[in-house]
């Protein structure tokens, strides 16, 4: 496997720099492996992880994850209402599931309000949405692999041992 | 209060010289709250995969906090035969070929004290780990030491023990992939070593506990060789492979007359492991080989990257076959092992390990454990190389 997607996956907190000494290259190695695969739309990008329930970080204040019953349609399936709802700046992510419904999104805004105004206003009433179901979030213990509540310990090896 | 109270130290006690080790971990132990990036451990930088972790936690919950049988529980035993049967290729049967230990250090002690009259003769290589020639010492045997080299990898030869056996020798005490130096045999070396030790009709002590921590070719046990089962302690544990080093669990397997002798000393010196590491230890062996390999994969690269910084900083570093520690030559430095980790961890905070901490043959090295995070192993080879540079 490409080394550096491998470094991705595994989503080692790395540097570009960091990146070529582990792997092996050198940085324009890895950059040129990550325009690469930028291009073959494997690696989408950079986002960081942020612990949304501090006050430094609260811009976004509300996320609610919003089941969603629709019609498929002849030809397309869920395709084309799938990417029509994803397309609101709102969704951050959009699922097709098996089971009781048949696509799970994920919202965020900065109020219950303005979710709410966005569920009942443009999701409710895209054509062949036939109800949605809206729970809100109410905490976070685990954000993208990150423990929230401080997860381990701080490193308590002694720092010579046989 | 009598004058003198080391007149009540025990002669053989007194004469064990101090732990190279321990010299060191007081040195750095003065610099508590600098920026040090330590080298000098022994031990995983992952803490116990939380599956682990979980079933212990569940095993108290259920009220599991009684002893267990002296040999270990026999869930245990069994999964402990079933993965060394996977892994090592050689089969042990649970109800009296497999004891439960505190760590390989207690399956070490035991072994030394089960088999070992006063002035017996122990063969051991070295550089090797620091308790051997200690435990040896302490049943009043007498440890020979056989040299490994730079130029073999470290490898032990069929040779080396020949020139270093004396008459009357009884034990080899292994240790491959090797604590400090990364050594193995491949499999025809340990071949030849164990029709050496079928001539000289030793016992061997095999302790493999870095085996999983093999990155070039497979791992061979001794005990899987024809005619050694008979003739070889099976040592390992916990520690390294599952990231276990504080519970303190390990195990030998061998023959039942031998596993017996050591059960004795076992029953009255310790009675059972701790029954939550027994628990815990039983998950690792039947959920935990994912994250093994998860972890020996993050080790491998490591290795490469601190093996190739060593090189190309001018000190001299062979490729470390297994385990998670670099034993580079710093004698190009101009430096003794001991000046060298002295003035690194003085100049740029950065602890290493003096060879000569593992035995004489470990002189015009040091010991850098990769068992650390990329990028602090990356900053440490850094000011290692910063340091070398301006010694030139
Ligand atoms: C070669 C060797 N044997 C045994 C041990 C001790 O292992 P345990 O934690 O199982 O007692 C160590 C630990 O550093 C080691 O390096």
């Amino acid at each position: 496997m490409n080394p550096v997607l491998k470094l991705l996956i595994e989503g080692s907190n790395l540097t570009v720099g960091q990146m070529a000494e582990v792997a092996g290259m050198t940085e324009s190695d890895v950059n040129q492996h990550l325009e690469q695969l930028k291009k073959e739309k494997i690696f989408l990008g950079w986002r960081p992880v942020l612990d949304l329930s501090r006050e430094a970080a609260a811009a976004v204040a509300v996320r609610a994850v919003i089941e969603v019953k629709i019609t498929p349609e002849r030809g397309g399936g869920f395709n084309r209402l799938a990417d029509r709802i994803s397309r609101f700046d709102e969704v951050e992510s959009c699922y097709l599931m098996s089971g009781a419904y048949d696509l799970l999104v994920f919202v965020k805004g900065p109020s219950l309000q303005r979710v709410a105004a966005f569920v009942s206003e443009k999701l409710s009433t895209v054509d062949g949405v036939i109800s949605t179901s809206t729970h809100f979030m109410l905490r976070s213990y685990k954000e993208q692999g990150f423990l929230l509540n401080g997860g381990e310990v701080q490193n308590t090896r002694l720092n010579v041992a046989p | 209060m009598s004058k003198d109270q080391k007149q009540w130290v025990a002669g053989h006690v007194a004469a064990l010289p101090k732990s190279g080790i321990r010299d060191f971990f007081e040195l750095v132990a003065k610099l508590k709250g600098q920026d040090v990036i330590s080298l000098g451990v022994g031990e995983p930088d992952f803490v116990t995969p939380w599956h682990i972790r979980e079933s212990a936690i569940f095993a108290l919950e259920r009220g599991k906090t009684y002893y267990t049988s002296n040999l270990g529980l026999i869930e245990l035993r069994r999964a402990i035969n079933a993965y060394v049967e996977e892994h090592f290729n050689v089969s042990y049967r649970p109800d009296d070929q497999v004891l439960v230990t505190v760590g390989v250090s207690e399956a070490l002690d035991l072994a030394f004290r089960a088999f070992c009259n006063p002035g017996d003769k122990v063969l051991y290589h070295q550089p090797c780990y620091v308790s051997y020639h200690p435990s040896i010492a302490l049943v009043h045997a007498q440890g020979i030491a056989v040299p490994t080299y730079a130029k073999d990898n470290f490898a032990l030869t069929a040779e080396a023990l020949s020139a270093a056996w004396q008459p009357g020798a009884k034990i080899l005490m292994l240790n491959l992939p090797c604590n400090p130096t990364g050594g193995t045999c491949s499999r025809e070396q340990l071949e030849k070593i164990a029709a050496f030790c079928r001539e000289k009709d030793l016992l061997v002590l095999s302790d493999e506990i870095y085996s999983e921590l093999t990155f070039d070719g497979t791992h061979t046990s001794i005990a899987s060789l024809p005619g050694m089962a008979e003739r070889t302690i099976f040592l390992h544990g916990f520690s390294k492979a599952f990231a276990m080093t504080g519970w303190r669990i390990g195990y030998a397997c061998g023959p039942a007359s031998l596993i017996d002798a050591m059960m004795k000393v076992h029953q009255y010196s310790m009675m059972c492991a701790s029954i939550i590491a027994q628990e815990a230890a039983i998950e690792a062996l039947q959920r935990g080989w994912d994250n093994v390999l998860k972890m020996r994969e993050q080790y491998h690269r490591r290795r490469d990257l601190i093996v190739r910084r060593f090189n190309e900083i001018g000190l001299t570093c062979h490729q470390p076959r297994g385990s998670f520690y670099a034993f580079p030559n710093i004698t190009s430095s101009g430096l003794s092992e001991k000046e060298f980790s002295i003035n690194l961890i003085d100049k740029e905070k950065v602890a290493v390990v003096p060879g000569t901490a593992f035995g004489a043959n470990g002189a015009g090295h040091v010991r850098a454990c990769f068992a650390t995070a990329y990028d602090q192993l990356i900053e440490a080879c850094d000011r290692i190389e910063r340091f070398v540079h301006a010694k030139r």
